[in-house]
């Protein structure tokens, strides 16, 4: 506040022309570059590198995508036709894309609750004090160090009507296993599972590390006012971990907005359109039906409702999230 | 609470069981019901099998050196842009340093495309160039470095300069060998996030010869409807075996790594 209020008392008793502020910053600029000259340019070498990459693969493709989104484009003929917004109009009057939409609604609601509710039980079961709880804590984050690919090619068999393990479990119980991936009443909700598998025990973990820092003697205090267990989850535990709560929420959201990979192998986003969702949308109007302008414009409507989620979440958080 | 421990632990195990455990069994125990839990002897013909439907040997040879020299890349890239902009002067450095951080949040959906045009542009579909450079740009990692470096203590470092050190040399000496846990930790996390990509690989990708393992296990699955789920799962097993095993030995870098971002802020 002082430096800008002394400028301007300086501005207005002797108003400097351009070309002195110029040559009294060329100069500070001069100074700085002659005292730390081999340190910006090591600088230079050591990040310019990576900063080139980033910009190139990270931010040259959202410029890029923009412009395609206005075009109409083969990928076969030499050069994009500029079409205007007719590609998002196509998008938003065909009912297909309707269906996507509401497909990865579903999708990402369900992958989302799934994971989160089942890491944060799993994370309740882990921070007790119970043997073998270092296996489990193993066992249930292992899948999300393992490739998708992976993962859905297992899936795949355990949920295969005849040979599968699912079909082992249910047997007993009377309930014979269905055409998971072959139903479209059913295959979206097969990816769902299998995602949120894949993703309990990143949640867990991290709930875990959460619950770690929380401080023990407010638990005492309550336990002292005569809180069951219950109560100390719904008054203090959760209620503490809601920085943890909301950063999970974000990055699954987030997360599940962008997975196909499972998608890719186990149905293909079939039978129809049953299980599409809106990446697996964009990779197939990309890459099988050679649709660049659509798929650049199905990419924006991803993007701006991913910025859109985060803001409002964002806004969110900072009335409801509780930090210690 | 131990009926729940053992759900939860059931939930996760039997279906790594079941992989594990299916890519030994012989094709008359996995088409049987009830089903055989246990496999009677180890039987390796799944694997023979599966390396005889498809190349498997150069998928493997092809997984490592893009895990390997992509890793590489983005260590000699993160820890140098880490050492940057934790001890060296720069105009704007945290305009510089909050751009890279940014990357983070353009979705891999959006970049899939675009970034497939500019490889193709540069000749580089169907080259390990393509397989490797487009991700070995660093983020998170350079971010979790740098992290750590602002925690080591200054005078060690003020005190090799006064000796006469330079810069690369306290960068090499001090620096990489005071951060080696979080070293090991954006590594690790490095390996398992390039040895994992599936749709990366699949567009790049062109030739048999050229693809990855996880790509690879598309060459398993028949055209016809019928699957033989042993050599199926003795393929899944190949590309998940590597790195459950570089889990269970560096659990605790790993985790640190996937958690320390979240907790930390």
């Amino acid at each position: 506040m002082a430096g800008i209020a002394t400028e301007r008392t300086f501005e207005a008793t002797a108003p400097p022309s351009g070309s002195t502020v110029r040559s009294s910053t060329g100069r500070r600029v001069r100074r700085a570059v002659r005292r730390h000259g081999k340190e910006y340019l090591l600088f230079v070498a050591l990040v310019g590198p990576n900063l080139a990459l980033i910009l190139v693969f990270s931010y040259w493709p959202v410029i890029y995508n923009l412009y395609l989104s206005f075009t109409s484009w083969d990928m076969i003929s030499p050069n994009p036709t500029w079409v205007g917004l007719a590609e998002y109009r196509e998008l938003f009057t065909s009912a297909d894309f309707g269906h996507v939409l509401a497909n990865t609604g579903k999708f990402v609601v369900l992958i989302v609750v799934g994971s989160i509710v089942g890491g944060l039980a799993t994370a309740l079961i882990l921070n007790q004090r119970l043997v073998g709880r270092g296996i489990v804590r193993t066992v249930s984050f292992a899948p999300h160090i393992v490739s998708g690919a992976a993962i859905a090619t297992l899936w795949l068999f355990i949920l295969d009507p005849s040979f599968g393990l699912l079909r082992a479990v249910l047997d007993p119980l009377g309930i014979s296993s269905p055409q998971w991936t072959t139903n479209s009443q059913l295959s979206l909700y097969a990816l769902v599972m299998v995602y949120v598998w894949k993703g309990i025990g990143f949640c867990a973990i991290i709930y875990v590390a959460g619950m770690q820092n929380l401080p023990a003697d407010l638990f005492e205090a309550a336990r002292l006012d005569g809180a069951g267990g219950w109560q100390r989850f719904r008054y203090v535990t959760f209620p503490l971990l809601s920085p943890v709560t909301y950063f999970l929420v974000v990055t699954s959201i987030i997360g599940a907005f962008q997975a196909y990979d499972v998608t890719a192998i186990m149905t293909g986003g079939g039978p129809g359109l049953s299980s599409t969702t809106l990446s697996w949308f964009i990779y197939q109007k990309a890459f099988q039906a050679s649709d660049a302008g659509l798929a650049a414009a199905a990419a924006m409507v991803m993007l701006i409702m991913i910025l859109a989620i985060t803001i409002l979440m964002t806004k969110y958080a900072e009335r409801k999230v509780t930090y210690q | 609470m131990y009926a729940l421990l053992v759900v939860i632990a059931a939930v996760f195990i039997m279906p790594l069981y079941w992989l594990f455990s299916s890519a030994v069994k012989p094709s008359g125990e996995i088409y049987r019901f009830p089903l055989e839990w246990i496999p009677h002897h180890l039987h390796w013909s799944n694997f023979i099998n599966a390396w005889h439907d498809a190349p498997f040997g150069s998928f493997f040879v092809n997984s490592i050196i893009v895990t390997v020299i992509g890793t590489a890349i983005k260590m000699v890239l993160a820890t140098g842009s880490a050492y940057a902009f934790t001890f060296l002067p720069f105009p704007f450095k945290r305009v510089i340093f909050l751009l890279l951080l940014g990357a983070l949040m353009t979705p891999g959906t959006i970049t899939l495309l675009t970034n497939y045009l500019t490889a193709s542009d540069l000749g580089w579909v169907d080259t390990y160039a393509g397989l490797i450079v487009p991700g070995a740009g660093s983020a998170f990692g350079m971010f979790l470095l740098r992290q750590q470096m602002m925690t080591l203590p200054r005078e060690v470092f003020e005190a090799a300069r006064v000796d006469g050190a330079g810069h690369l040399r306290i960068l090499l000496r001090l620096a990489v060998p005071m951060s080696r846990p979080m070293m090991i930790t954006v590594t690790l996390i490095s390996v398992i996030e390039v040895w994992n990509d599936f749709i990366w690989p699949l567009i790049i990708t062109t030739t048999t010869q050229m693809r990855t393992l996880p790509v690879g296990l598309l060459y398993l699955k028949s055209q016809e409807g019928y699957n033989d789920w042993g050599a199926i799962m003795a393929g899944t097993v190949m590309v998940a075996a590597p790195m459950i095993i570089v889990f269970l030995l560096a659990q605790r870098y790993i985790v640190a790594g996937f958690s320390g971002g979240a907790v930390k802020g």
